[in-house]
């Protein structure tokens, strides 16, 4: 069953086609990869998901229910997280802070008026920010103004952040772009585990083949805004039409 | 204890030892002396510490937490203004109706002013509020002049219905009270040369003043206070996060309105009277000026700025050249003259400069305010206490303190 259906979805930007006639399914439980050369309309692709772009044609919806005019806050409120590609923390508070911030949202809705309460009394949500720093390793880093990260450790922030709010779809652009290989290691066993212990559906966008063949069950391979072919990572490896995006798209 | 944390629980307290102690520690100087006209221990001046405080406490909130720059919450100050003095002209002269309903009224128009104004951000918004605020004080000069009394503005008169005090003895004035205490009221404790004054206004406002840093300590420190954080820090990551940023904008300018009806509504019991020039925009940026001076952002740097603005607009703007003139006798004529010329235009009516000066200063070497060159004091002390071991540099300190 999918999840998450992308059908005839087409955006321009003045005479650019960013998007052109994109289908996509997404299986629910699935790690559904999207590669494809720079420009290929990717992260455009979920911007149209997550709200911040309305697609010219085409529709979006997850699990059943159309995402178009829907806002970004409400759209994530159904269960929808995105990191960024270039990473989207508030860089002004701490780590800590940071972490505490999705999980107030995921408890207590887009807004409440929580002015008299104090975080040490909340006791789950403070154990859970917790967890969720240590599970991404930066447990020694929750008093550091988050500014002042690696790049790095800020998408592992970002990321701690999205998982720590248990979405059942996770959007995720270049995930482990600027991270050192043991970092990008790491990554890759934190999702494979969140994902088999917490059954979340996850759309990955990639340049690190490495990365796309360790989780991925699908991938669709991107170009000049059309999805070109869509397979398991076996087959995609050797598909000739992959090479020539590849090779031809530079 | 209270909900408060070790370090805020400290900082409250001290804070409330100086309110409580503030005539005697404004007053350092001995009555008669030369320098006795740097006192500021005097119940008007007092008064209007800790009222500019609350202004400035109540405007961190929007300002400090969400980065909102409002340039029209005198209106709010005003509007305040106005609502308590009608209760005193139709209920009663006891202060407690006055301030809450300048609470509420302000609050009211808070709620209409910052939901228009908040469809905007930078720059456009505020210029929206200031808009507002210039368009409140354009009415109150004219045509809302039968509520406000135009350009002499209001103040209890024998004559008003009072509903719940009873009528006045023969030739007596209305005096604004607390459930009797007189506002006015003030006792002198003269020590040696030293004379102390013990305001019954001031105190009433200084247990407001207080009891409004309590809450924004609350606030600041809450979930909703690292919420207002996020909307000054990404309001792009906080909608993908889940969270409506509206809302939240909206509540704290409601919140910071609604203080600065609580400061508008004091002064009304403080000094019974009310203009429209109370909504000016200079008074808009004063408030602006106070909490960066300070420190935006930080618990205590409104109130220092607050107080720093209001001791040089009521000390500094008293010195005159004849001040001058005695304090540099002791040098030789020509030289004294020379000086006196120089210093002139930073005192008295040009305190202005003074402050423009300092303001600019601040700004430029201390963009954490006041509060930012106190912590750099205290790291110094720190560095040299743990001189020998290797110099780790001093933590970063809570974006909050
Ligand atoms: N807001 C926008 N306005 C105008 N053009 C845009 C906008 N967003 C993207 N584009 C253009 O659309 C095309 C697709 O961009 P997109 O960011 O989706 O590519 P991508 O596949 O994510 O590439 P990369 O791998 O470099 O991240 C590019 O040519 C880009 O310049
Ligand atoms: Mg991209």
């Amino acid at each position: 069953m999918s999840i998450l259906e992308i059908k005839g979805v087409s955006k321009r930007f003045g005479g650019l086609k960013a998007l052109d006639d994109v289908n996509i399914s997404v299986a629910e439980n699935a790690v559904h990869a999207i590669i494809g050369p720079n420009g290929a309309g990717k992260s455009t692709l979920l911007n149209c998901l997550v709200g911040k772009l309305i697609p010219d044609t085409g529709s979006v919806t997850f699990q059943g229910q159309s995402l178009l005019g829907i806002k970004p806050h409400q759209i994530n409120q159904m269960g929808v997280s995105r990191v960024f590609q270039t990473p989207e923390i508030f860089g002004d508070l701490s780590v800590w802070e940071n972490v505490l911030i999705p999980l107030f949202a995921r408890r207590d809705g887009a807004f409440r008026m929580h002015a008299f309460e104090t975080i040490a009394n909340e006791a789950d949500i403070c154990d859970k920010a917790e967890q969720m720093l240590i599970d991404v390793n930066m447990q020694d880093k929750m008093h550091m103004h988050a500014a002042s990260l690696s790049r790095g450790d800020k998408r592992r922030l970002e990321m701690a952040m999205c998982l720590s709010q248990e979405p059942k779809l996770l959007l995720l652009d270049e995930p482990t772009a600027g991270m050192a290989r043991a970092d990008t290691n790491n990554t890759i066993d934190l999702l494979k585990e969140i994902q088999a212990s917490r059954n979340i559906t996850m759309a990955i966008i990639e340049h690190d083949m490495h990365v796309v063949f360790s989780l991925a069950e699908r991938v669709t391979v991107m170009a000049q805004g059309t999805p070109l072919v869509e397979d398991t990572p076996d087959n995609i490896k050797g598909h000739p039409k992959v090479q020539e995006a590849y090779l031809g798209g530079h | 204890m209270l909900g408060l944390g070790k370090k805020d629980i400290a900082l409250f307290m001290i804070v409330a030892l100086l309110t409580l102690l503030a005539p005697f520690i404004l007053n350092p100087f001995p009555e008669g002396s030369e320098l006795a006209q740097f006192n500021a221990g005097y119940p008007d001046l007092m008064q209007r510490f800790v009222i500019f405080g609350i202004f400035a406490i109540g405007f961190n909130i929007l300002f400090g937490l969400t980065g909102y720059l409002s340039f029209g919450h005198a209106a709010f100050l005003g509007v305040g203004s106005y609502a308590a003095i009608w209760m005193m002209k139709l209920l009663t002269m006891n202060v407690i109706p006055a301030i809450i309903m300048a609470v509420i009224v302000a609050g009211l128009f808070s709620v209409l002013v910052g939901y228009i104004s908040l469809r905007r951000s930078g720059i456009y918004f505020a210029i929206l509020t200031l808009a507002f605020a210039q368009m409140s004080y354009a009415l109150a000069y004219s045509v809302l002049t039968p509520i406000t009394g135009g350009e002499t503005g209001l103040q209890p008169k024998v004559s008003d219905p009072r509903l719940f005090d009873g009528a006045l003895a023969e030739g007596a004035t209305p005096q604004a009270n607390l459930f009797g205490l007189d506002m006015g009221a003030s006792y002198e404790m003269a020590v040696g040369n030293w004379l102390f004054t013990f305001n019954a206004g001031y105190y009433v406002a200084a247990a407001v003043m207080l009891a409004s840093f309590y809450v924004a300590i609350r606030i600041f420190r809450s979930p909703f206070g690292i919420m207002l954080r996020a909307v000054k820090s990404n309001q792009q990551r906080m909608n993908y996060t889940g969270l409506n940023s509206k809302p939240y904008t909206l509540a704290a300018f409601v919140i910071s309105g609604m203080y600065a009806g609580l400061a508008g509504g004091l002064m009304v019991a403080m000094d019974t009277q009310v203009g429209p020039e109370r909504m000016f925009w200079t008074a808009s940026g004063e408030v602006v000026l106070m909490t960066i001076l300070g420190g935006a952002g930080t618990l205590i740097g409104p109130v220092l700025g607050a107080g720093m603005i209001k001791y040089m607009e009521n000390i500094v703007s008293k010195i005159n050249s004849d001040i001058l003139h005695t304090w540099f006798a002791f040098l030789p004529d020509g030289l004294e003259d020379v000086l006196v010329a120089m210093v002139y235009p930073f005192v008295g009516k040009g305190w202005h400069l003074t402050l423009g000066i300092v303001f600019m200063l601040v700004v430029i070497f201390l963009p954490g305010g006041l509060v930012e060159g106190g912590q750099r004091i205290m790291n110094l002390f720190r560095r040299k206490k743990r001189a020998g071991d290797d110099s780790t540099p001093a933590p970063k300190s809570h974006p909050a303190e």
